[in-house]
């Protein structure tokens, strides 16, 4: 049976090969979808789609049932999710998006928009988790048709000093991501805009701050319990118990049952810093990682560090970094690429895609090695998830 | 009561494109209810889960502007839902 398994296992793989790549692109006027052939050369663009709305993040579901969410809203309209079951040929509205409470206090919270979609855990169809802003867990079990709120989070006696009303980034302060553990559907991480890192062992139902060592330079104690900006964290996959952290203060490693954080950004090279939005684990090699730095000097331009675009590469799980920039703009290249907007696929020569906010599309298909633009002239661009081919 | 409501183009595609549409209630909020009914998801882009009319969303009933979504209406009113400036 498990000789069996495993050459269903292999044959689903090479499946993927030679189908290729489906980029999600969700920007800040609409959605759209880029498929490759199966090299991974050739792209076709489809789309606008829902032009005008606000697109935080598009994500298929990599079990089964295949559903597509995206969370959406307008300048004008409140924030929604709309789902498909059909590849994004039709998309149907949730029934109930994601809401907190109804209280009569004259301040209470809103959802503005839904940031961040995660399908839940293998053993859990039809599960899906969402964060917002402000920050806000919230759960579906009908996969994506109707949301709740995860009270353990939003309703923790906690809640008012790790995610303070007056905190967060310029578009709202945010619960930016939410990482299930693939061996164990209770234990999760969610990072956070306003208190770092949480973790919670019982389902979403009690959470505890994870940000030992981890700086927050705007704070009078540079190294508090919570407070931390979490901008992006990253499970390997081939060893769940390493966590990868790209931080508002410098980028992290972690490795599990640890708790106190290694700045492993110390070794990137002085004039390009640690600061950036996300971090990629490589999808088979534990030791390996990339990241896409950020100008977050002075003012903090959040531009590639002197207008030369590069991505860094570990390799020795964050003792050293190489820079990776063959294909990008050698000078006057100010690139932004926001938390959701850099990922990677699972592919043999892993794919490593990134949008910027000036509606670049950058493609490597040999792990960093070369980069090339696939599209621009989109609009700024929030997020991008690359699937097996739609 | 019975009162109409102007549906702006940002809502359209919840109307089948209808720019004007029938509803009952005897306040905004129970005619926004009464509409969404019919077109779900419609209210809950205009009034937030606090009962709060949205940022960039205007209200008007009979010509005047209202900020609470308990207003009254009578029958025949005409309740106008403007998307107002939102930015570039």
């Amino acid at each position: 049976m498990a000789v069996q398994a495993k050459a269903k296992k292999n044959s689903r793989s090479a499946s993927k090969e030679r189908k290729g790549v489906t980029l999600l692109v969700g920007t800040r006027k609409g959605a759209w979808f880029f498929h490759s052939d199966a090299a991974r050369k050739t792209w076709r663009v489809d789309g606008p789609h829902f032009l005008g709305q606000i697109v935080n993040h598009l994500v298929r579901d990599t079990r089964p049932s295949g559903t597509l969410l995206m969370a959406a809203k307008t300048g004008h309209l409140g924030p929604t999710i709309f789902r498909s079951i059909d590849k994004g040929k039709s998309w149907k509205e949730a029934a109930k998006p994601p809401a907190f409470h109804s209280t009569k206090e004259t301040t209470a919270r809103a959802v503005s928009h839904s940031f961040w979609l995660s399908p839940g855990h293998e053993s859990e169809p039809g599960v899906w988790w969402a964060g917002t802003s402000p920050p806000g867990l919230f759960m579906s079990t009908d996969d994506g048709v109707t949301w709740a709120s995860v009270d353990g989070f939003n309703e923790n006696p906690m809640y008012a000093k790790w995610c303070p009303a007056d905190g967060g980034t310029p578009d709202g302060a945010l619960l930016n991501q939410i990482v299930i553990d693939p061996r164990d559907a209770s234990h999760m991480y969610i990072a956070t805009s306003t208190g770092g890192v949480f973790e919670t062992f019982d389902r979403a139902r009690s959470w505890q701050p994870l940000n030992k060592n981890v700086e927050a330079n705007f704070m009078p104690d540079p190294y508090p319990e919570f407070g931390q900006d979490a901008h992006y964290i990253q499970l390997s996959p081939s060893q769940p118990d390493r966590i990868w952290q790209q931080n508002h203060c410098g980028i992290y490693r972690l490795d599990r049952p640890g708790e106190k954080w290694t700045r492993i950004g110390k070794a990137m090279p002085k004039d390009v810093g640690d600061i950036g939005f996300t971090i990629l684990a490589h999808p088979r090699d534990s030791d390996t990682a990339w990241v896409f730095p950020m100008d977050g000097t002075t003012v903090w331009p959040r531009t590639s560090p002197d207008g030369k675009p590069a991505v860094y590469r570990t390799r020795d799980a964050g003792k050293s970094w190489e820079r990776q920039d063959k294909g990008f703009p050698r000078k006057q290249g100010w690139f932004t690429v926001k938390r959701q907007a850099f990922c990677q696929d699972h592919m043999k020569g892993v794919g490593l895609y990134l949008g910027t906010t000036g509606g670049e599309l950058w493609a490597s298909t040999n792990e960093g090695g070369r980069f090339r633009q696939i599209a621009a002239h989109l609009p700024e661009i929030y997020s991008v998830s690359a699937v097996e081919r739609l | 009561m019975s009162v109409t409501i102007f549906v702006p183009p940002q809502l359209r595609n919840y109307t089948q494109g209808a720019s004007k549409v029938a509803a009952e209630g005897a306040d905004v909020d129970a005619a926004l209810s009464n509409l969404s009914a019919r077109f779900p998801g419609l209210k809950f882009r205009v009034i937030d889960e606090q009962g709060r009319i949205r940022e960039h969303m205007r209200i008007f009933v009979d010509g005047e502007r209202v900020r609470d979504i308990a207003s009254p209406v009578r029958t025949n009113s005409e309740i106008q839902v403007f998307g107002a400036l939102s930015g570039g």
